[in-house]
């Protein structure tokens, strides 16, 4: 299915597109735009961005490759980002991890059964202070333990989808 | 702790609504950017920031003044500013405060750089991660905007100064100064080769400054006390001025941001602002300074330096802890101050282990265009794995140095260098360890959260 964005997601790439000296320099915050309306990076919508912006496909799709955040595959309605890295693996981020396994039924890299949740191994997000943490989607949880994390999940599942 | 230290970055902190321009500037935002624009002459400005000392606050540690005396565009050619909100080196949290708690410090910071730097255009580029912080900017931009203070005549003067946020999209090397300029064009994030130094061609091929978040919210405070005074806050002046913000995490009691002078030494961090060791049966094993690139420290190393020209002379045989922390102290003892937020591992923590857990980070994280760090990078974390696991021999340890010498100096950007240096500085420093694992391998239930795995599974908040 061709891809195409809403008239005032299309006003938001106008806006990008007047912050910059080129087109090409919107290409990252346009591919955000994007990602934000259809949940992952596909094969259309790079080739519209592409056109929207008279790049070559090539060329989008290696920046898309390039970031971890672009999705090149369908994810789940949540995605959770576990940060791995030393001041959270300190602070008892791999129980957190192993915790959230547990209870999604899936490994880090993969999405839950009922397709609510894709969990990720994430680098440090620049919380280490408030290790052990975790992101889903664009909030960040802090300080976490197993009770808190599980209220956390809790109150995702319950919400309307 | 000096009782009377006054803060200065963080003065609006913990202000209700601080994010907002009318709390903001009620407690004094914008005075000094108004005074500048309208009543001092760019050559002022940049005289009072090279007189400040300021050290760039990202990493390196290089003075602003001198940096943007680089700046000699041509004829026709524009100037940028680009400030690095990219925050991605591991144990770093403190530009991420000022975005969220005080955007109209940068804001103000930025107008005043513009005015200076002879710059129309500036461009905050802030990793994808960090949403809450890019909204954060962007309302306060906007309310700046409508104020007539950041458009076409700020503050009345005839010098328009617009200025964008831009989201990376997830990737660490996007902070290294080149390869963000890539990013902010819409480009790969792979580092350039310098020369040319962004000063000469940057952002779209024109004269560009970056510097980090910090670095530019400083640059108030220097204008409204005056770089001299500025300076001498720091207990280093006047190589290394003013007040800056450290971090802490890992096993203390306190982990956070705090703002203090420039030259305080890490055991004041750890033990004063950090509220020391987190359990007072696990003492301080070791310490990554200023991020996961800077070289570990440990408490029972001295600093060894008999000859009297040495600059770190005057704490011969005292422990390295008691060194103040200054980008130019620091390199003296062999690390780096680096990002100045400091990671605090007990005696819990297997080294071998922790220094696995960085070079995974690396491997993840390298761009992938120059051979040894790619390669170095994932051979790094076999042999480490190899070592783990039991499959290792002594000789491994010999084989780790090697790879890391080899990639020094041997790549575009210096993210070799930031791999290689702690590599390097585990093993020097824990030579015994590593080499016991060499011979044992370390048993598969001791993983370095051993400490705190009871607070976290105990629903007890840490
Ligand atoms: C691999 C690598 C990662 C870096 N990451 C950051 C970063 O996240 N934030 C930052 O401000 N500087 C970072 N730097 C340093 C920048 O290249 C640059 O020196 C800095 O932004 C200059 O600003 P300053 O002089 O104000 O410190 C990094 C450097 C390297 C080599
Ligand atoms: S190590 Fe997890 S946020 Fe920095």
């Amino acid at each position: 299915m061709a891809f195409a964005l809403t008239p005032e997601r299309e006003r938001e790439v106008e806006e990008l597109l007047s912050h910059y000296p080129n087109r090409r320099a919107a290409l990252i915050p346009v591919l955000w735009v994007c990602q934000r309306q259809h949940g992952w990076i596909s094969p259309e919508v790079i080739d519209w961005v592409a056109r929207r912006l008279e790049l070559s496909t090539a060329v989008v799709k290696g920046v898309v490759t390039f970031y971890t955040m672009f999705f090149e595959e369908p994810v789940g309605e949540h995605v959770i980002w576990v940060c791995r890295t030393l001041s959270c693996d300190l602070r008892g981020a791999k129980a957190i991890q192993e915790h959230l396994e547990e209870k999604l039924g899936c490994k880090a890299g993969h999405t839950s059964k009922d397709g609510k949740f894709t969990l990720l191994k994430a680098e440090c997000l620049a919380a280490c202070g408030q290790a052990p943490m975790v992101q889903i989607d664009d909030d960040y949880f802090e300080n976490l333990t197993l009770a808190k994390l599980d209220g956390i999940i809790e109150r995702f599942r319950g919400e309307a989808s | 702790m000096s009782d009377e230290f006054q803060p200065l970055l963080t003065s609006r902190y913990g202000i209700e609504g601080s994010h907002t321009l009318a709390v903001a500037e009620k407690h004094g935002a914008y005075r000094t950017a108004r005074r500048a624009l309208t009543m001092m002459s760019p050559e002022q400005i940049k005289e009072e920031v090279k007189k400040a000392s300021l050290r760039g606050r990202g990493g390196a540690g290089f003075p602003a003044g001198v940096k943007w005396g680089f700046l000699n565009p041509k004829e026709g050619e524009e100037v940028y500013l680009v400030v690095n909100g990219d925050e991605s080196e591991p144990g770093t949290f403190k530009d991420r405060t000022i975005m969220n708690q005080d955007p109209h410090r940068l804001i103000e910071g930025i107008l005043i750089t513009c005015w200076a730097i002879g710059a129309h255009t500036a461009y905050i580029y802030v990793r994808g991660e960090l949403k809450h912080s890019i909204d954060s900017l962007d309302a306060a931009l906007a309310e700046a905007r409508t104020k007539g203070y950041v458009g076409d005549r700020p503050f009345g003067k005839p010098h328009p100064i617009h200025i964008w946020t831009h989201s990376g999209a997830g990737a660490y090397i996007c902070g290294e100064e080149t390869a963000l300029l890539n990013s902010l064009e819409g480009r790969r994030g792979e580092p350039r080769l310098k020369p040319p130094f962004p000063a000469v061609k940057g952002a779209f091929g024109m004269p560009t400054i970056v510097n980090n978040v910090e670095t530019i919210s400083a640059v108030p405070d220097i204008v409204e006390l005056g770089g001299e005074r500025w300076c001498s806050l720091s207990r280093l002046a006047p190589t290394d001025g003013g007040v800056r913000l450290y971090g802490i995490s890992g096993h203390v009691k306190k982990p956070g941001i705090y703002e203090a002078p420039v030259g305080i030494t890490m055991r004041e961090l750890i033990y004063d602002y950090g509220g020391g060791m987190l359990h007072d049966d696990h003492p301080l094993k070791a310490v990554i300074p200023g991020g996961s690139s800077t070289p570990v420290l440990r408490p029972d190393w001295t600093v060894d330096a008999p000859n009297e020209d040495h600059p770190l002379h005057a704490w011969h045989g005292k422990s390295e802890l008691d060194v103040p922390m200054g980008v130019d102290t620091y390199r003296a003892l062999g690390t780096m101050l680096g990002t100045c937020c400091a990671t605090v591992m007990d005696d819990t923590v297997n080294m071998v282990e922790a220094c696995r857990n960085l070079m995974r980070f690396y491997r993840h994280e390298s761009c992938g265009q120059c051979t040894p760090c790619r390669e170095g990078g994932a051979w790094l974390v076999d042999v480490l794995d190899g070592l783990l696991s039991g499959r290792g021999k002594v000789d491994d340890v010999n084989m780790l140095v090697d790879i890391a010498n080899n990639m020094m100096g041997n790549t575009i950007c210096a993210f070799g260098e930031g791999t290689a240096m702690p590599l390097l500085g585990f093993v020097q420093r824990f030579a015994d360890e590593f080499v016991e694992v060499a011979k044992r391998g370390l048993p598969l239930d001791v993983r370095h959260d051993e400490s705190t795995r009871a607070l976290v599974k105990g629903g007890v908040a840490a």
